[in-house]
C-alpha cells in the first residue's frame, strides 16, 4: 500500500477540481470501500479529497414531485433510519439494513454505496490476473471459482457481480443519481448508472472523470403497502447477497395494476426485465404469475459451474419474495425469508 | 499497517484534534494512519482490538459522534474534531456501565478479545434505541463476530440491560 495525501474539501467545486486536476486523486466519503481496496493494494491514491466537510450534500429533502432527495454523503444507516423513508420507501430502508453491519452503514455514504466494487476473489487478490483491476489479464473465475458470480449479462472478459444491496431496491425504485464534473452537472437514471462489463470490464458504471454523486433522487411511487426485499446468503447477516430480490406492487381490488423487480447479486449491475413487470399487470399477484415473471427475468441465464445453483435459486426467490411483498408486516429483520 | 516510523515530523503530517473518552488531544498523524492505528499506537489506548484490520470483525469498533463505527476503514484525519469513545472510556473500574456488568454477569465473553467491541457496539446501539426484538437485536450485533462462541450469552447480557435489570 501506497502513502497519500490529504485535504478537505470546502465546496462540491473545489473538490471537483482538486480530483479532476491530481493525477490518481480519489473521493473519498465513509472510506469502507476505499481503505480496504487501498490496504489490499488494489487501488493506489495519491490525493484523497475528503467529502464529509460538504454539509449540502448530508441532508434528505422532500421534492416537490412528492419525491424525496437523499443526499450523497448521508450515511447508510441515517437513511434507513429516516423518518420519511420509512414511512415513503420502507423497501429501500429494508434492503439497507440488510447491507453490511450496523458499523459499517453509520460510516458507509448513499454515493460511496453505489460505488463499491465487486466482491470477486479474483479482483480482491493483487497477485492474480483480472480484466477489471487490469485490463487483457484474463478473468480466471470463468473457469475457476466462481460461487458467487453472474449468471446474466457477463461477458467473455467478466463474470463478475456488483454487489450493493441498496442498489437494488434503488432500481426497483427506479431512481435518479445527479452528479456534477468538471463538465458541469447532469441526471442519470439508475439503470443507465451501472453498466453490464462487455469488452470493458474495468468500467463499473457510467460515471465520467472526476464526477461527484451530490444525491440519489427517488420518485412520489414508494410501493409503501405490498414490497419486500429478500437476501439469500451463506448466513444470514454480514455476508453478501448470492441472490436477492426486491419487489413492489401496487394492487388494487386483489390485482397488480404496476409491479417492479430488480434481482441483486446475479449480474454486473441491478437486474431488472420491463417484460417480467409488464406480464404481472391486471393479475391476481399468485405463485404462477410471479413464475412466469421469474421466467422472463431468468431468460438466457447462464451458470459457470460453482454457480449453477443460483437460476434455481433466483426463480424461487422471485416467487417468494414476490408473496412476501404481500404483506410486508410478516417480514424479519435482515430480509430473511418470512417464516 | 507498518507502524510510520516518523510518527512526527512527516512532512504530509496534519495536526488534528479528537475528543477521546472526554479528554481533548492533539496528535500529529501522516493522512494513512486509521483511526484505530491513531487510538493504539499514537495515543496508546489498547482497549480497542485489532481483528482483521478489513471491516470484517468488529474488533475495533468505537463510538464516534455517538455512532458505532469501525476504527480500522477509517482515517484519523477524517475525525479531526470528533468525539471518541472508547472501551477505556466506558463506566469505571468502580461504576461498570450496565452493560460491562451485564458482560460479567452473563458470562459473556471467554478469551475477551472481541468483548470491547462488543460493549461499544452494544452500548451504541442501546443508546440509538435500536433493535426492538431478540431477534433484531442479534442482526443489529451481528458485526461483531466472537470466536469463542460466547454470542448467545452476548444477547442475553444486552436484551437484560435494554429489559431494565440494571436501572
Ligand atoms: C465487511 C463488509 C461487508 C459489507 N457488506 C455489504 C453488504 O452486505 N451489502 C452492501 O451493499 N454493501 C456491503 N458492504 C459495502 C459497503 O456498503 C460499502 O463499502 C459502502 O457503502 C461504501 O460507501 P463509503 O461511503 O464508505 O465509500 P468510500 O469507501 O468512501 O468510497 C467508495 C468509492 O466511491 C467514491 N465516492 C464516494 N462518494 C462519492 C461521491 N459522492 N461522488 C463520487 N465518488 C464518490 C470513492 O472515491 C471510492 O472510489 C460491506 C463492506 C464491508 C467492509
Ligand atoms: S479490526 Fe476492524 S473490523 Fe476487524
Ligand atoms: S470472547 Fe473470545 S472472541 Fe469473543
Amino acid at each position: 500500500m501506497n502513502n497519500f495525501n490529504y485535504t478537505k474539501a470546502e465546496s462540491i467545486d473545489q473538490a471537483v477540481s482538486a480530483v479532476a486536476t491530481q493525477s490518481e486523486g480519489q473521493f473519498i466519503a465513509g472510506g469502507t470501500n476505499l481503505i480496504d481496496l487501498w490496504k489490499y493494494d488494489l487501488t493506489h491514491p495519491e490525493m484523497l479529497v475528503d467529502l464529509n466537510g460538504l454539509s449540502e450534500l448530508k441532508a434528505i429533502s422532500e421534492l416537490p414531485d412528492g419525491g424525496l432527495r437523499l443526499g450523497a454523503l448521508v450515511s447508510n444507516n441515517a437513511t434507513a433510519y429516516h423518518p420519511l423513508v420509512q414511512e415513503r420507501y420502507p423497501l429501500l430502508s429494508r434492503t439497507i439494513l440488510a447491507g453490511a453491519t450496523a458499523q459499517i452503514r453509520n460510516s458507509a455514504t448513499n454515493g460511496g454505496n453505489l460505488l463499491q466494487r465487486t466482491r470477486c476473489y479474483y479482483f480482491y487478490d493483487a497477485a492474480s490476473p483480472c480484466n477489471k483491476r487490469n485490463p487483457g489479464s484474463g478473468c480466471p473465475a470463468i473457469t475457476g471459482h466462481n460461487r458467487l458470480h453472474a449468471i446474466l449479462g457477463e461477458s467473455e472478459h467478466c463474470i463478475a457481480v456488483y454487489p450493493s444491496d441498496m442498489s437494488v431496491a434503488l432500481a426497483a425504485l427506479e431512481a435518479t443519481v445527479r452528479v456534477t464534473g468538471p463538465e458541469g452537472a447532469r441526471e442519470i437514471p439508475i439503470a443507465d448508472f451501472h453498466r453490464l462489463p462487455g469488452a470493458e470490464p474495468a468500467r463499473d458504471n457510467t460515471l465520467g472523470a472526476g464526477e461527484l454523486i451530490t444525491s440519489i433522487d427517488l420518485p412520489s411511487t414508494g410501493f409503501a403497502d405490498h414490497h419486500s426485499y429478500l437476501k439469500l446468503r451463506d448466513r444470514n447477516s454480514y455476508a453478501f447477497a448470492l441472490v436477492s430480490v426486491a419487489t413492489g406492487l401496487e394492487i388494487e381490488g386483489g390485482r397488480i395494476r404496476n409491479a417492479r423487480i430488480a434481482l441483486g447479486g446475479v449480474a454486473h449491475k441491478p437486474w431488472r426485465v420491463p417484460a417480467a413487470e409488464a406480464i404481472l399487470v391486471d393479475k391476481a399477484p399468485t405463485p404462477e404469475a410471479f413464475a412466469e415473471a421469474a421466467d422472463l427475468l431468468l431468460a438466457g441465464a447462464t451458470g459457470y459451474g460453482h454457480n449453477d445453483f443460483k437460476i434455481e435459486l433466483a426463480r424461487r426467490a422471485i416467487i417468494r419474495n414476490g408473496m412476501m411483498a404481500l404483506d410486508p408486516s410478516t417480514q424479519r429483520p435482515g430480509a430473511q425469508p418470512s417464516l | 499497517m507498518p507502524k510510520p516510523v516518523t510518527i512526527r515530523d512527516n512532512p504530509s503530517s496534519h495536526h488534528i484534534t479528537l475528543q477521546v473518552n472526554g479528554l481533548e488531544t492533539t496528535l500529529r498523524v501522516p493522512p494513512w494512519v486509521s483511526l484505530l492505528d491513531a487510538l493504539r499506537d499514537h495515543l496508546d489506548l489498547t482497549g480497542t482490538k485489532k481483528g482483521c484490520d478489513h471491516g470484517q470483525c468488529g474488533a475495533c469498533t468505537v463510538i464516534c459522534d455517538g455512532d458505532r463505527i469501525l476504527s480500522c476503514l477509517t482515517l484519523a484525519v477524517m475525525k479531526d474534531g470528533a468525539r471518541v469513545t472508547t472501551i477505556e472510556g466506558i463506566g469505571t473500574e468502580d461504576r461498570l456501565h450496565p452493560l460491562q456488568q451485564a458482560f460479567i454477569d452473563y458470562d459473556a465473553f471467554q478469551c475477551g478479545y472481541c468483548t470491547p467491541g462488543q460493549i461499544c457496539s452494544g452500548v451504541a446501539m442501546l443508546d440509538a434505541g435500536h433493535g426492538e426484538s431478540r431477534e433484531e437485536v442479534k442482526d443489529l450485533m451481528s458485526g461483531n463476530l466472537c470466536r469463542c462462541g460466547a454470542n448467545t450469552n452476548i444477547i442475553d447480557a444486552i436484551m437484560a440491560v435494554k429489559e431494565g435489570k440494571y436501572e
